[in-house]
């Protein structure tokens, strides 16, 4: 009953050594799932790096008007691969790196269903990622045709356009292969009394994320593999004179687009209704309310991609259909945001660093979704489409939402994974100067895009200078605050403070996770027979 | 094998090995398309690299499957995997099939002048143009040609099919009532009809090149035509491969009734394929 | 979170403050010149008021509890964790407010879409990287590009402070004219890749779509100068293509139309015309500047690995036609010139790279010889006649 099945590449013994292998070799033919979360959180962190860098050479260029320091063709790539690193590079490998350490731990089961493909899907990515960056280095620059490859203008990009096309091709192969392991994994793994309305919403969160993915990368591989025959095989998909249309692709793109950026925030809810309670010491108001929400926002992005594209010219049909479509996003997203506002209600509160950067998320993020509902309104939306209030508007939901929870995550979970406290000094200072510097790096760009400054522009007109002077000075305090959530994972993992980090770490959370009655940290494998409890939280 | 414990394979090479493969494979394809002479050598290398992958995983699982190792739940997981495989497949056919609505249905009527929105003026840019299709496009990219009908080798081929479907579920039986004899002889009859169905579609190809006119370039109906039947082509070709292979394990005395999860992977793939193919005759060849 | 809380009561103030301190700081989107853009502005106004008082309901609610209902204050945690009735209400009341916003949303968005009964029709092409213009009426017909001043200061290094530049970056060299107080339809296409014309004074944008025509109208009733930039990513001058509009009263209109008749015939007979080599090299650098030298680099070096240097090129020193093709035509990144540049303008720039830039292949072309390859290639040209002047613009 309770032997653990393993096997041996080459023979076929039972075999109770579970440690892993030595050395680089370790990582490379790995197939546990902690290992594989961390491999995917560290070049998570690699590329967020990566794609910053990126983004202070654009925020630099913008510090004054007119050129300063780069080509506008160089500055173009620059905004192209900044979305596409992060993106694909960090955000998306962030959560994905979560789930592979936290949802076995989090509905009792041993591993990920399917662990060698696990391992295939981590370095999928890399190559992926690594064939991306390789085209900064080709003739004719990295494609700077914005993340969204719109062709005519991507076509005319020089020898990297075929590198980056099979560059998305791998990050799909990769994203599917990981999103299949999560829905095996859920719905095969679970330990038996785990039934599905008693998962942790952050398993939720992930089941329905794994669904989109699955449905969405095949179509973006599918556009990218029409721009390839466009260009290389005389096809005519998006040329207008064969009796294609330009604007075909960015229906395909944004039917793929829209679920994407849901793909990166419906992970973040999950993670966030999972440290509220923890620190608000209360259950989660309205559980059930959430996992319907969940699968309604879902739902909702298959049908409202074309509000990306109300200035392309559609039939007046389509534009009030897509506007309408849109504003229904706004019910079941309100009815998130309400419901973790009424889980703080009346609670006990704390406010470590986890829980700051949570709050920080959930009244950001609202504001996030406020210029969005002001985007769903077509007419308006004339005004504000390619300015930078959009801009604004999906930094909003991706930095201090996205990017902010994923901070949260680390240091609620750090102490879990090493068995080490981070530095909780360190950790508020840096709350504190991301939450500051984000506001002033991106609230500016609302009135930058409301005055009439369109994005992706290297050099603007002089009545735009003050508030992007502003906003790159926040981008420069924003961007090097990052180095202490480095310094403080580099730290954590080495010793941490000493504190000795009990099984629960935080107070009571054993109450509301599975994951917090394992070990700090937890062995190599977790659960080598099913659990028999699970915390009653929602009941 | 019990159901409780758990199962978990250590230290895998073959994804590792398989990931460098098909990277070296679409670097090489890349640097073939920007006419870089060393395109080709890195992409049959890595494309052999990956070969030599599948052939070592597959035949790894097939071991420790013969040998017990796999509990239920292992099944299952491997039964869910194979199920979302095939509807990331549905996707990426419904891309195609989208593109055909889109360009039938909106495009080519805007570019002549019909509909609401770029259609009220489109036909400004294109004066000369009827909406109609099949069509190359008002600028007659890729000159004169002749559609493909649906009452030739078409139809031949999707009666080939669907014999295909029946021979293969056919097999099933076999398998599961332990008749082994009615398991190879379907499976032979299968993979038979499989490579027919991809013989006759090539020299439908070597038609349309070579006597109507009709290719990939032949404006948005030959884009969509020839990538439609060729994806799909492409995994007739590799639904065919992967039956052969489990063919060649049935031959070997592999599969019980109880536990034969690649033969029913094969199975599903193949009437995905089957019905891929129906969606392609009505939309593709027939309307 | 403090931080955060200033910065909202922070946009309240602004959004109080605006109507009467526009001018100061632009904060706010701009009310604009036509009913449109006032409507457009209107609910603008309306959502974000919307949004504003349901941040101070929530983030009321949150901060509240944020200080009383903690535990340093000692605050115990209740365990309620349910209600239906209260997610069925804020279920509820949402949809109804989008039901409000969405009613004047769709009155301005019908509104926007009927292009019917116009008075005149301008056909608007996007280029990489300028705008052309054709009025259907007139035949009127010119290219629009940034202006000389812009696009010296906006060279990288140029060393030149844009804050003295009159109108950086959003000023062109031939701007539209239009007539006030008529109805006006658009119709946008593109020559090469996507681009997006946009004046927010006007209070829509349009993307441009090749081998497309989206349309679009403005009806502006005060004259005035209105400015705006392309809004669709086109490429490496996509910042660097700004669309100036004029608005006249009519009389003004007509004489400004009268007077570019009169350069359209002063074009056509220096076409026409025996042009010397060194004419064509001297007007030749100049063009070279405006239209070249951002890739290809004044001097011609061009740019390692994305613009290849036209000084001692193996086309420029080859054959003429094959050079003349390739510019006309363009090829990837290059533009097609063909449509863009008038006869004398191409030969010229032809002629002097030929003859500058380090090249010395001595020979040139003529701008008749540019207008019989004009005339055969399929071109969207005006070719109306000069008499049916001043039709359709009553």
């Amino acid at each position: 009953m309770s032997a653990v099945v393993t096997e041996h590449d080459d023979h076929h013994e039972h075999d109770h050594d579970h440690g892993p292998s030595k050395g680089l070799l370790r990582w490379l033919i790995t197939t546990n799932h902690k290992d594989i979360g961390t491999l995917y959180l560290l070049f998570a962190l690699a590329m967020f790096f990566v794609g910053g860098a990126m983004a202070l050479v654009i925020r630099a260029e913008l510090f004054e008007p007119g050129l300063q320091f780069v080509q506008p063709q160089f500055f173009n790539s620059m905004t192209t691969m900044h979305a596409l690193v992060m993106v694909f590079g960090a955000v998306m490998p962030a959560f994905v790196g979560l789930a592979n350490w936290m949802i076995p731990m989090m509905i009792g089961a041993p591993d990920m269903a399917l662990p060698r493909m696990n391992n295939m899907s981590f370095w999928l990515l890399v190559a992926g990622v690594l064939m991306l960056a390789s085209t900064l280095f080709m003739e004719g620059g990295a494609p700077a045709s914005g993340w969204t490859l719109y062709p005519p203008l991507v076509l005319q990009t020089g020898a990297a356009l075929p590198f980056a096309i099979f560059s998305v091709h791998l990050l799909g192969i990769s994203s599917i292969m990981g999103a299949i392991n999560i829905i095996a994994t859920i719905f095969n793994m679970r330990a038996p009394a785990m039934t599905l309305m008693k998962m942790p919403l952050f398993v939720w969160t992930w089941l329905i994320t794994a669904f989109l993915l699955i449905a969405i990368m095949p179509v973006f591989a599918g556009a990218v593999t029409m721009l390839l025959t466009d260009r290389f095989f005389g096809t005519s998909f998006f040329d207008a004179a064969g009796g294609g249309d330009p604007v075909l692709y960015q229906h395909i793109f944004w039917f793929f687009g829209h679920p994407e950026v849901y793909v990166m925030i419906l992970p973040t809810f999950g993670v966030a209704s999972t440290i509220i309670p923890v620190f608000a010491r209360k259950p989660l108001f309205g559980y059930s309310s959430m996992v319907y929400a969940t699968a309604a926002i879902a739902f909702l992005s298959f049908i409202v991609w074309a509000h990306h594209m109300f200035t392309v010219g559609m039939p007046i049909a389509g534009e009030l259909y897509f506007m309408y479509a849109t504003m229904l996003i706004a019910i079941p997203t309100g009815v998130k945001v309400f419901n973790w506002t009424a889980t703080m209600w009346k609670g006990s509160m704390t406010f470590e660093t986890p829980m700051l950067f949570s709050i920080a998320f959930v009244v950001l993020f609202t504001m996030g979704g406020f210029t969005g509902l002001m985007m769903s309104v077509a007419p308006s939306d004339f005004q504000y489409h390619d300015t930078y209030f959009i801009v604004a508007h999906f930094h909003y939901t991706l930095v201090p939402a996205s990017i902010f929870i994923l901070m949260a995550a680390g240091y609620f979970w750090l102490p879990k994974w090493t068995g080490h406290m981070y530095d909780e000094k360190i950790g508020k200072l840096h709350f504190w100067l991301s939450a500051i510097s984000v506001n002033i790096l991106f609230f500016p760009q609302h009135f930058l895009g409301l005055a009439g400054m369109p994005r992706r522009i290297p050099d603007y007109a002089v009545q735009f200078a003050d508030w992007n002077m502003v906003s790159s000075i926040g981008a420069f305090i924003f961007g090097f605050s990052q180095l202490l959530f480095l310094w403080i994972v580099v730290k954590t993992i080495k010793g941490g403070t000493g504190e000795v980090v009990t099984d629960e770490v935080w107070e009571d959370a054993s109450k509301h996770g599975l994951e917090w009655t394992l070990p700090s940290p937890p062995p190599y494998h977790t659960f080598t027979t099913p659990p028999e409890i699970v915390p009653t939280e929602h009941f | 094998m019990s159901t409780t414990a758990y199962y978990i394979p250590h230290k895998a090479t073959w994804p590792i090995i398989g990931t460098g493969g098909l990277m070296l494979t679409l670097a090489g394809f890349a640097n073939f398309l920007n006419g870089s002479s060393i395109g080709s050598t890195m992409m049959v290398m890595g494309f052999m690299t990956f070969i030599v992958m599948l052939a070592g995983w597959f035949s790894l699982q097939a071991t420790e499957s013969e040998s017990g190792m796999y509990s239920t739940q292992v099944g299952i997981s491997y039964r869910m995997g194979m199920m979302w495989f095939i509807f990331s497949e549905i996707m990426f056919f419904a891309v195609f099939f989208g593109t055909l609505w889109y360009t039938r249905n909106l495009s080519v009527p805007w570019l002549g002048g019909l509909g609401d929105g770029p259609g009220r003026s489109s036909h400004l840019l294109w004066e000369n143009f009827t909406a109609q299709w099949p069509t190359n496009g008002p600028g007659e990219i890729g000159g004169e040609f002749e559609p493909m009908g649906a009452w030739g080798l078409p139809l031949l081929n999707t009666l080939i099919l669907l014999t295909s479907g029946v021979t293969c579920t056919w097999a099933h039986h076999g398998l599961l009532a332990q008749k082994r004899d009615q398991l190879i002889k379907g499976l032979i009859a299968t993979v038979a009809l499989g490579f027919m169905f991809v013989a006759f579609q090539a020299i439908e190809y070597h038609e349309a090149y070579t006597e109507m006119g009709l290719t990939l370039g032949s404006g948005i109906y030959g884009s969509t035509f020839f990538m439609l039947t060729g994806f799909h082509g492409f995994h007739v070709c590799v639904g065919a491969i992967i039956l052969s292979v489990v063919l060649f394990r049935s031959w070997r005395g592999h599969f019980k009734p109880e536990n034969h999860f690649a033969f029913e992977a094969a199975a599903w793939y193949w009437h995905f394929v089957d019905v891929v193919w129906l969606g392609l005759f009505v939309f593709v060849y027939l309307l | 979170m403090k931080k955060a809380k200033q910065l909202i009561a922070c946009v309240i103030l602004m959004a109080m403050s605006l109507e009467s301190a526009q001018a100061a700081y632009d904060l706010n989107l701009k009310q604009g010149v036509t009913q449109i853009s006032h409507d457009v502005y209107d609910l603008h106004m309306l959502i974000l008021w919307i949004c504003v008082f349901i941040g101070i309901a929530v983030f009321g609610a949150m901060f509240y509890s944020i200080y009383y209902h903690r535990k340093s204050r000692g605050h115990v945690a209740s365990q309620f964790h349910e209600s239906t009735k209260i997610e069925i209400l804020w279920t509820i009341i949402p949809t109804l407010i989008l039901v409000g916003m969405a009613i004047p949303a769709t009155k301005t968005m019908m509104e926007l879409n009927d292009v019917q009964d116009a008075d005149m029709s301008i056909k608007v092409t996007g280029w990489q990287w300028k705008w052309e213009y054709e009025y259907l009426d007139t035949g009127v017909h010119f290219f629009s590009s940034l202006d000389e001043a812009s696009n010296r200061a906006r060279q990288l290094g140029s060393g030149i402070d844009p804050r003295s530049v009159p109108h950086y970056l959003l000023n062109v060299d031939n701007p539209l004219v239009i007539p006030v107080k008529k109805k006006i339809r658009f119709l946008f296409t593109a020559a090469d890749v996507l681009h997006s014309w946009w004046v927010p004074d006007l209070g829509w944008k349009k993307d441009t779509i090749p081998g497309f025509i989206n349309e679009a109208w403005t009806y502006v009733e005060k004259p005035g100068t209105y400015r705006g930039q392309c809004t669709e990513l086109c490429g490496k001058d996509h910042g660097f293509m700004p669309i100036v509009v004029i608005a006249m009263e009519q009389v003004d209109y007509d004489n400004w139309v009268a007077e570019q008749k009169g350069l359209v015939a002063e074009t056509n007979a220096a076409a026409e015309k025996e042009w010397s080599k060194d004419e064509l090299i001297a007007k030749g650098e100049s063009v070279y500047q405006n239209n070249c030298a951002s890739c290809h680099m004044a001097d011609g070096a061009g740019m390692a690995g994305a613009f290849p240097a036209l000084s001692g090129s193996k086309l420029v020193n080859g054959d003429i036609n094959s050079q003349i093709d390739l510019v006309y035509k363009g090829k990837g990144m290059m533009p097609a010139f063909g449509q863009m540049l008038s006869e004398v303008d191409f030969a010229a720039v032809i002629t002097y790279t030929r003859n500058a830039l380090g090249n010395a292949v001595g020979d040139s072309v003529q701008p008749s010889a540019i207008k019989s390859l004009k005339s055969s290639a399929p071109a969207q040209n005006d070719d109306k006649d000069e008499d049916d002047k001043d039709e359709g613009n009553t």
